[in-house]
Parts: C-alpha cells; sequence; structure tokens
C-alpha cells in the first residue's frame, strides 16, 4: 500500500458520566490510504465519535488520546480550532446522514457550495459559481444552473445529498468522512448517490471512510471493513470477505440479518459475551 | 380478513387534492400475512393509516373482519385492528410509565381483568416485572418497541398493522423483534399488513409482497418468487437490485 492518509494509532473519546468515565472509544487503530474503509458497528459503538474525532469535532467536556493522530505531516493532536477550521472542508470532508439537516435551509444550494469554494480557496465570486455550476454538473444533477438558485427544501432527499457531496468536494480534500451518507434514502437512490460518490473520490485518488451500521451496504461498497463494539475495533477485514468473518460479534451480526430466498423460522439472536468488552490494548 | 376494493385515498379536497393512492385493490384472508414495499411517498404508509382508520378515503370499500368500515369505527371494530408504529422513541408518551401505557386500552375498551392483561401481555413480550413502572426513556429501542407490540396485543386483535417495525433499530434487536413478531402471529393466527422498505425483512415474515410505485400497487408476488428474481415490473426489479447491495462493476 502506498504512504497511508490518515493514521490513527490508540484514538480514545472520553466523555465524563455520573458513574464514572464513559470510554466512548477505546484505544482505535488503523490506517486509510486511497481506498474506501468501512466502520462498522451497531448504535454506541462508537463509529461516528471515531469519525468525529479525527475531523476535530468532539467538543467539550470529551477528551480525545492517541500516540499518533496524523493527516498526512499534520499532527491533529496539537491543533488549534483555528487549524481545525482551516482544514475542515480544506483537506478534511465530512457528508452527513441527513442532508435536510446538514444544509442550510436559508441559503441557496448553489450559495453554501460558491461559499465553501471561497472560503478555502480564497476564490472570487464569479469563479466561485462557476466552479460550484461544475461541481454539480459532477453530481449528476441535470440542470445545474436551476437548481444553484434552489433553497435546500426545493431539493429532494437523493439530490439533497449529491449536493452535500458537491459542498464537501469542491474544495479537493484528502480524505471524505461519510457518516451514514445514505441511511436516509430510498434504497433505490442509495446506490444512485454511492455510485457518484464512490467514482469522485477514485477519480480525485482521495481517502474514503464509511461510517454505516449496514453491513451488507458494507461490504458490497469498501476495499476493507473495521468491525467496532463498545469503542473498540473487534475485527478488521477485506470487505469482500465479510462473510468469513471470524469474531462471533461479527458472525453474531450477519446471522441475524434475513435473507431474501433463504427463509428461516426463526433467527439467530446475538449472544453477547463480556469478554468483548475487555480492553484489547 | 382485510379487504380493500378500488380504494382511492386523497390529502386535501377539491382542486387542491393529492392523490396519494390510486385504486388499490388487495384481500388478505385470515392468518396471511401481506408486506407493502415501495420508495417513500409511494402510499404505502397511507394504505396501512386507512385500514386502521385514522385517514379517510375518498373512493372504493375497505372491509375487514368480513364487516365494511368507514373512519367512523365502532369501538369493536377498533379493538380487531391494531398497528406498530415505525419509532418506539415517538410512539410512546413520554410521561407515562410502561404500567399507564398499557392500562389505557383496557379502561377505553372496558375489558375485565386489567390487571392480569398486563402482567401477560408483558410476559408475552418478553418483558419482565421490573420494566412494568418503568418510563420509556429508561428503555432501549428494542424494549420500547416491545412495549409498542404490547400496547397492541392487550386488546387482542385479530389484525396487526406492521409499519416499519424494525427500521429504527440495530440488526441484532431486528433480530430478535421479528422472532417474536412471527411468534405471536403462529401463536394467536394474527392476519399481518406490514410495510417496510427492506425486502429481506418483508420477505422474513410474509408470504405475499405487494410493491407500490407513485400511489399505485404495481405488482403483487410472493416471497419465493421475489427471491427467485421472477417479477415483471422494472420498479421492482430495480428495488431487487438495491437491495442486493452495491455493484461495483
Amino acid at each position: 500500500m502506498t504512504e497511508p492518509l490518515l493514521t490513527v494509532r490508540n484514538l480514545s473519546v472520553t466523555y465524563p458520566g455520573d458513574d464514572g468515565d464513559v470510554r466512548a472509544v477505546r484505544n482505535v487503530s488503523f490506517t486509510l490510504g486511497r481506498e474506501r474503509l468501512g466502520i462498522v458497528g451497531e448504535s454506541g459503538s462508537g463509529k461516528s465519535t471515531t469519525g468525529r474525532a479525527i475531523m476535530g469535532l468532539v467538543g467539550h467536556p470529551g477528551r480525545i488520546a492517541a500516540d499518533e493522530l496524523r493527516l498526512g505531516d499534520t499532527d491533529l493532536r496539537s491543533l488549534s480550532e483555528s487549524g481545525f477550521r482551516r482544514l475542515r472542508g480544506k483537506r478534511i470532508a465530512m457528508v452527513l446522514q441527513d442532508p435536510k439537516y446538514s444544509l442550510d435551509p436559508v441559503m441557496t444550494v448553489g450559495q453554501q457550495i460558491a461559499e465553501t469554494h471561497r472560503t478555502h480557496l480564497r476564490s472570487n465570486k464569479r469563479d466561485a459559481k462557476r466552479a460550484a455550476l461544475e461541481m454539480l454538473e459532477a453530481v449528476q444533477i441535470r440542470d445545474p444552473e436551476r437548481v444553484y438558485t434552489m433553497y435546500p427544501h426545493q431539493v429532494s432527499g437523493g439530490m439533497g445529498q449529491r449536493v452535500m457531496i458537491a459542498m464537501m468536494l469542491i474544495a479537493g480534500p484528502e480524505i471524505l468522512i461519510a457518516d451514514e451518507p445514505t441511511s436516509a434514502l430510498d434504497v433505490t437512490v442509495q446506490t444512485q448517490v454511492l455510485s457518484i460518490m464512490d467514482e469522485l473520490v477514485r477519480s480525485r485518488g482521495m481517502g474514503l471512510l464509511l461510517v454505516s451500521h449496514n453491513l451488507h451496504l458494507v461490504s458490497s461498497f469498501c476495499d476493507r471493513v473495521l468491525v467496532m463494539y463498545a469503542g473498540q475495533v473487534l475485527e478488521t477485514c477485506e470487505a469482500g470477505k465479510l462473510s468469513e468473518a471470524k469474531h462471533p460479534y461479527t458472525r453474531g451480526l450477519l446471522a441475524a440479518l434475513p435473507q431474501l430466498g433463504h427463509r428461516r423460522p426463526e433467527l439467530p439472536q446475538l449472544q453477547r459475551d463480556p469478554a468483548w468488552m475487555a480492553d484489547l490494548a | 380478513m382485510i379487504g380493500l376494493d378500488n380504494v382511492t385515498i386523497a390529502y386535501g379536497t377539491g382542486t387542491r387534492a393529492v392523490i396519494a393512492v390510486h385504486d388499490f385493490t388487495l384481500s388478505v384472508p385470515e392468518g396471511e400475512a401481506v408486506g407493502l414495499v415501495g420508495e417513500s411517498g409511494s402510499g404505502k404508509s397511507t394504505v396501512l393509516r386507512a385500514v386502521a382508520g385514522l385517514i379517510p378515503h375518498a373512493k372504493g370499500e375497505i372491509a375487514l373482519a368480513g364487516v365494511r368500515v368507514d373512519r367512523r369505527r365502532t369501538t369493536a371494530q377498533r379493538k380487531t385492528t391494531q398497528m406498530v408504529f415505525q419509532d418506539p422513541y415517538g410512539s410512546l408518551h413520554p410521561n407515562q410509565t410502561v404500567d399507564q401505557i398499557l392500562a389505557l386500552p383496557v379502561a377505553i375498551h372496558r375489558l375485565d381483568r386489567g390487571e392480569a392483561r398486563i402482567v401477560q401481555a408483558l410476559t408475552e413480550v418478553g418483558l419482565g416485572r421490573e420494566h412494568r413502572y418503568r418510563y420509556p426513556h429508561q428503555l432501549s429501542g428494542g424494549q420500547r418497541q416491545r412495549v409498542a407490540i404490547a400496547r397492541a396485543l392487550i386488546l387482542e386483535p385479530r389484525i396487526l398493522l406492521l409499519d416499519e417495525p424494525t427500521s429504527a433499530l440495530d440488526v441484532s434487536v431486528q433480530a430478535e423483534i421479528l422472532n417474536l413478531l412471527a411468534r405471536l402471529r403462529r401463536e394467536r393466527g394474527l392476519t399481518l399488513l406490514m410495510v417496510s422498505h427492506d425486502l429481506a425483512v418483508i420477505a422474513h415474515l410474509c408470504e405475499r409482497i405487494g410493491v407500490m410505485s407513485a400511489g399505485r400497487l404495481v405488482e403483487i408476488t410472493t416471497a419465493t418468487a421475489m427471491a427467485k428474481s421472477q417479477v415483471t415490473h422494472d420498479y421492482t426489479r430495480e428495488l431487487l437490485r438495491s437491495n442486493a447491495g452495491f455493484d461495483r462493476s
């Protein structure tokens, strides 16, 4: 593999709780190259928190600790808030679940995309608009001129998510973190949005971190998969070989999925082993 | 058990009316489970709400247990048809304990042996005595959905309507709820009408699957035929492709 774009070693995120500290992420290590890396896990497994920690979005009173957290040659551990502000959108971008909530409702979608361009590339209004229109076209929006002037409530969910992708990629980041990017969309629209994202990320040589609870989607879309449980990475495997996963948790999750064409009277229920909670450090 | 004959459902009236469902015809015999799939806005939940009597239908006939019904229902008619909603966070009263949530339908329908019914309903959905006096926020998502199912079953309905009952839940919890629904259906001979966007979930519980698109039932097929891709409509084919995951080629 080539030089990793992102290196994470022993990342932990801790929140103070009533009964002592809650460790949402515990000693997570991975590297991300020019590839599609998936993080799967159930709610509360720490998969989204891992993505947010990389973006510097774990706010007070959460604490981040890591032996190494590096984007290229930038050490993210010592980066200030203003340093992160320059970084976000420019070098790391993030697509969230629901475009209804992540787009500004009182700004046209075109202005929002152009704003990213102006902020990070210090371009003038005309160049920013031209770049935004090109970007809308790149995410396969048929009539960019018209969509540019539309407000978020006027676009459908699938179109909104494509607008988000356009906004995130316009400044040419090295890494895209996509946190459940298609969970709010219809299944038939999901695959369209994913293939657009895949195409752009690949042609620009970016790294993609896809956070999802959908095992099926991750195994068919990504190159590698990290399986998280209780804040830890239980297993890393090649996405195509997820069905051959070794850890009992991964196997349990896969077995619990209903399958079309393979009807069982009873779905095997996941038996949680307390040993999975033990620190792997 | 459920008969829908040329049902048309509209929101609003006059020139501003939006027709959400066009000429919908479907018959579900007693004890069968039928699933409806389709994209958002295709009208699948609207059909369910009309069967439940939550919204009126403009044209056509809805019959439940052989009796033609309208939006106005008698208490006895309401008792036969109960519904479980998608979001267990939104469908339970936040300021009422599980006990109060289950006692209310018993009181409305003036049923006897309230105490025994509540205990039995909780046992049937796999909740213990310790859950009875808790508030919804003190329960997990799966436990909340169990309470919602218990609330529907406490009236001993013959028809259970399920609107995306597991899509807000994790995979492991989804398996538990699906197993619970399958068992209750077997034990009580329930007739199910279920809506979901997940083909595998529908095929797991239902024998027949109806595919909706733009307010119309475009195809009705069996779970077995669906699994073998023996479908005729283009939209169904697209749905099958999408359900198979992302295609790298």
